[in-house]
C-alpha cells in the first residue's frame, strides 16, 4: 500500500509513563476515508494512542506519520490538518454556542468568506441553529457532544481524531452521532474513533482492539468474527442465569452473562452440547435451550481478552 | 504570527472576565480597595501624639510653652502631672508616648537668660514615631524659645529650612504615588497568573493544543484584554491619587501613561509565565502573590529607602521591576520628572518585560507532558 493512500501509518509507537507502559510497540495503517474503530477497556492505551498522534504527547519511541506528515518532527504541521475530540468535553462552558465556533473558527484561521458558512453549517450539524445564544453550559450533553465535535472540525480537515466522543450519552444521542461520523466519512473524511462501547465496532470499516497497551486483533468487523473466533459460541437459556454460569465456570466452560442469556465459548461444540445440559442438569438448574449461534464482536473480544 | 488567532483569544477572554463577578471585581475593586487601605494606614504622619506634662514651674511661662506646644496639633495632652512616678506610670501603661518635664527654675533661668534645661522622654519602643515626635517637639521648643527671646536682643540661630518637592512634608503626598507601583505590581502578575492554569484545569487547553495556535500567540491573545483592565486601574488610581489624597500631579501625564504601560507589559508576562509553570490556578495565585508583594512592599525603595539596605539586599533590589516604577511614579508625580530623567528605569522595564514574555513564551508548551 503507497503511503499516499494512508492517513496514518506508525510503526512501534510506544508510550512509557515512568515504568508504566501506556503504549507497547503498536503497528497502525489507516487508509483515507474510512472510519476506523479503535477499541479497548478503560485504560487500555486508547486516549494515549490518540493524543500521540495529534502531537499532544510525544512519543517515547516509534515512528510514524498522520497525513504524510512525521509525528515526531512535524507535530504543529499535523494540528492544522487534523480535528480532535478529547474525551473530556472541552469547550468553554461559559461562552455561548455561537462564540464558541467564532473561537474555534478564528483559532484554525478559517476565511472570512468560509466563516458564515462554516459556522451555519456547524450549527445544523448540531442541531442548534435556533439555540446559537445559548451559554453552552446549559446544553444537553449529546449537544454538546455534537457542538464539540462542529467545532474541531470547522476547519474542514480531512482526518479526524474522536476521543471516546459517544461516552455518557444517551442511546438515541449515540446513535445520531454515529450517523454524523458516517455522514463525514462519505463526503472523504478519514475518521478515527475510539470506544469501549463494543456494540459500536459494527459501525465501523475497520477495528482494531487494544488490551493493555498491545493490539491484539485488527481487521474488518467480518473478518474479525471469522479469523479470531475459532470456537464455538453456544447461547444458553435458563431461569437461574448467575447460578448457572457460577456452576459451568467450575466445570471448566468458559460463560458469559449476555442480558437474561450466557454465552458459553467452547473448542468442540458436539461434546459441549449434551455436557452443558448434563452439568446443569446434576445442579438442578432447567436448561430451556442451547444452540449455537454466529459470535457477536463482543463475543469475539471477550474471547481474545481472555486469552491475551 | 496570525492576528486572527490573537483576536479570538482575547476576545474570548474579554467575554469570559465580563460574564464572571469575581475576575471582574477582582480586575477593578481590588486596586482601588488596595489604595484605599494601605492610603489611608500607612502614615508616617504624627498627629495626636498622646503627651504627659509635668510641670515644677507652674509660672505663666511655662504655661505659655505648653500651649504652644499643644497649639501645633501634633500633640494630645493626656494629663497635668505632679509627681515623677506618676509620669513613669502614663510611660510605662502605654497610655502616653511623650512626656515633657519643665524644671522648677523654669521661668527663673529664662529671664536672666541661663541656659533651661526641658526633660523630653518619648516612648522609644515605636522609634518611627518616637524620631517624628522628637522632631515636633524641638521644632515647637525653638519657636518657644525665639519667641521669648527677641525682645532681650539675643543672637538666635536661625536656620531656614526648606523641604522640596513636598514642602509640607505630608507622609501621604509621598507615599501614594508609590503606592500605585506597588498595587499594580500585585494586580498585574495576579490578574494574568490565572488565565492560563484555569485552561488546564478545566481541560479546554487539551483543545486549545490540539489546534495550530502558536504560543506567542495565545500569550499575546491573553495579555491584550488584561493590559486595558491594567490600564483602566492605572487611570483609576491616578484619578484618586488626584482628588482624594490631593497628590499634586507636576509632571507630564502622557509620560506616566506610556511608562505605566511598559511596567504593565512586564507584570503581566510575569502572571503568564507563572501561570504556565504552576498549571493550578491555587499555586498560581500563590506564587504571584509571594514574587510581586513582598518585594515590590519592602525592597522597592517604597517603604524603605534603597540606600539603608544591606550591600546584599541592594543588589537583589535591582531585579525587582517594582523598583523602577515606584522610582517614576515619584519622579513624575512629585518632581516632574521628564523622560530624560527616567530613562535608565524605562529601558530597565522594558529589558524585563520582554525577558519575561520570552521566558513565558519558551515555558509554554503544547504537549500534555
Amino acid at each position: 500500500m503507497s503511503p499516499g493512500t494512508l492517513a496514518v501509518k506508525v510503526r512501534g509507537l510506544s508510550k512509557l509513563f515512568g515504568d508504566f507502559t501506556a503504549v507497547d510497540a503498536i503497528d497502525l495503517s489507516i487508509k483515507k476515508g474510512e472510519i476506523f474503530g479503535f477499541l479497548g477497556p478503560n485504560g487500555a492505551g486508547k486516549s494515549t494512542t490518540i493524543k500521540m498522534l495529534c502531537g499532544l504527547l510525544l512519543p517515547t519511541s516509534g515512528n510514524g506519520t498522520v497525513n504524510g506528515l512525521d509525528i515526531m518532527k512535524e507535530s504543529e504541521e499535523i494540528k492544522k490538518k487534523i480535528g480532535y475530540m478529547s474525551q473530556k468535553f472541552s469547550l468553554y462552558d461559559d461562552l455561548s454556542v455561537e462564540q464558541n465556533i467564532d473561537f474555534f473558527s478564528g483559532i484554525y484561521g478559517v476565511s472570512q468568506t468560509k466563516k458564515i458558512e462554516r459556522k451555519e453549517w456547524a450549527l445544523d450539524m448540531a442541531g442548534l441553529l435556533d439555540r446559537r445564544k445559548t451559554v453552552t453550559r446549559d446544553l444537553p450533553g449529546g449537544f454538546k457532544q455534537r457542538l464539540a465535535l462542529g467545532c474541531a472540525i470547522l476547519h474542514a480537515p480531512p482526518l479526524v481524531f474522536l476521543d471516546e466522543p459517544t461516552s455518557g450519552v444517551d442511546p438515541i444521542s449515540r446513535r445520531n452521532f454515529w450517523n454524523l461520523i458516517n455522514e463525514m466519512s462519505k463526503a472523504g473524511t478519514t475518521v478515527f474513533v475510539t470506544t469501549h462501547y463494543m456494540d459500536e465496532a459494527d459501525y465501523c470499516n475497520r477495528l482494531a482492539l487494544i488490551y493493555r497497551g498491545r493490539v491484539i486483533a485488527e481487521g474488518t468487523p467480518n473478518d474479525l468474527k471469522q479469523k479470531y473466533m475459532t470456537s464455538y459460541v453456544l447461547e444458553i437459556e435458563t431461569d437461574r442465569v448467575v447460578e448457572a454460569m457460577e456452576t459451568l465456570n467450575r466445570s471448566g466452560i468458559e460463560t458469559a452473562i449476555f442480558g437474561s442469556l450466557l454465552h458459553a465459548t467452547v473448542d468442540n461444540m458436539e461434546k459441549a452440547m449434551p455436557r452443558i445440559r448434563e452439568v446443569l442438569g446434576e445442579a438442578g438448574i432447567r436448561t430451556e435451550r442451547v444452540e449455537r449461534i454466529v459470535p457477536s464482536l463482543e463475543d469475539v473480544f471477550v474471547s481474545l481478552i481472555e486469552a491475551a | 504570527m496570525k492576528l486572527v488567532r490573537i483576536k479570538a483569544i482575547a476576545k474570548k477572554e474579554f467575554i469570559q472576565i465580563w460574564r464572571d463577578p469575581l475576575s471582574l471585581a477582582m480586575a477593578f475593586l481590588m486596586p482601588v480597595m488596595l489604595l484605599f487601605i494601605f492610603g489611608y494606614a500607612i502614615t508616617l504622619d504624627v498627629n495626636n501624639l498622646k503627651t504627659v506634662i509635668h510641670d515644677l514651674d507652674r509660672s505663666s511661662l511655662s504655661r505659655e510653652l505648653i500651649a504652644g506646644i499643644s497649639a501645633s496639633g501634633y500633640f494630645k495632652i493626656v494629663d497635668y502631672v505632679t509627681d515623677q512616678k506618676d509620669l513613669d506610670r502614663y510611660l510605662d501603661s502605654g497610655k502616653a508616648l511623650a512626656a515633657i518635664a519643665i524644671p522648677a527654675d523654669f521661668s527663673e533661668s529664662m529671664a536672666r537668660g541661663r541656659d533651661v534645661q526641658l526633660q523630653v522622654i518619648v516612648d522609644g519602643s515605636d522609634s518611627n514615631t518616637a524620631t517624628i515626635g522628637l522632631g515636633y517637639i524641638s521644632a515647637a521648643v525653638e519657636k518657644f524659645s525665639r519667641k521669648v527671646s527677641r525682645g532681650k536682643g539675643q543672637q538666635l540661630i536661625d536656620p531656614r529650612i526648606r523641604v522640596w518637592y513636598n514642602p509640607e512634608l505630608k507622609s501621604r503626598v509621598f507615599i501614594i504615588p508609590g503606592l500605585i507601583a506597588v498595587i499594580m505590581a500585585v494586580i498585574a502578575a495576579l490578574l494574568t497568573s490565572l488565565t492560563i492554569a484555569r485552561e488546564w484545569e478545566r481541560g479546554t487547553m487539551e483543545q486549545l493544543i490540539a489546534t495550530p495556535i502558536k504560543a506567542h500567540e495565545l500569550i499575546l491573545g491573553k495579555l491584550l484584554p488584561y493590559f486595558t483592565i491594567g490600564f483602566i486601574d492605572i487611570i483609576l488610581s491616578v484619578l484618586l491619587a488626584l482628588f482624594l489624597f490631593n497628590v499634586p500631579l507636576k509632571g507630564n501625564i502622557f509620560l506616566l501613561m506610556i511608562l505605566s504601560g511598559i511596567f504593565l507589559f512586564g507584570g503581566l508576562s510575569l502572571g503568564i509565565l507563572i501561570s504556565t509553570v504552576a498549571k493550578s490556578q491555587l499555586v498560581a495565585s500563590q506564587i504571584s502573590m509571594v514574587v510581586t508583594f513582598l518585594p515590590a512592599f519592602l525592597l522597592s525603595g517604597f517603604m524603605y529607602a534603597i540606600s539603608n539596605m544591606p550591600a546584599a539586599l541592594q543588589f537583589i533590589t535591582h531585579i525587582i521591576p517594582a523598583r523602577y516604577f515606584v522610582t517614576i511614579l515619584k519622579g513624575i508625580f512629585l518632581k516632574g520628572s521628564t523622560l530624560n530623567l527616567l530613562i535608565t528605569e524605562t529601558v530597565l522595564l522594558a529589558i524585563f518585560g520582554l525577558i519575561v514574555f520570552g521566558m513565558a513564551n519558551m515555558k509554554f508548551k503544547k504537549r500534555i507532558a
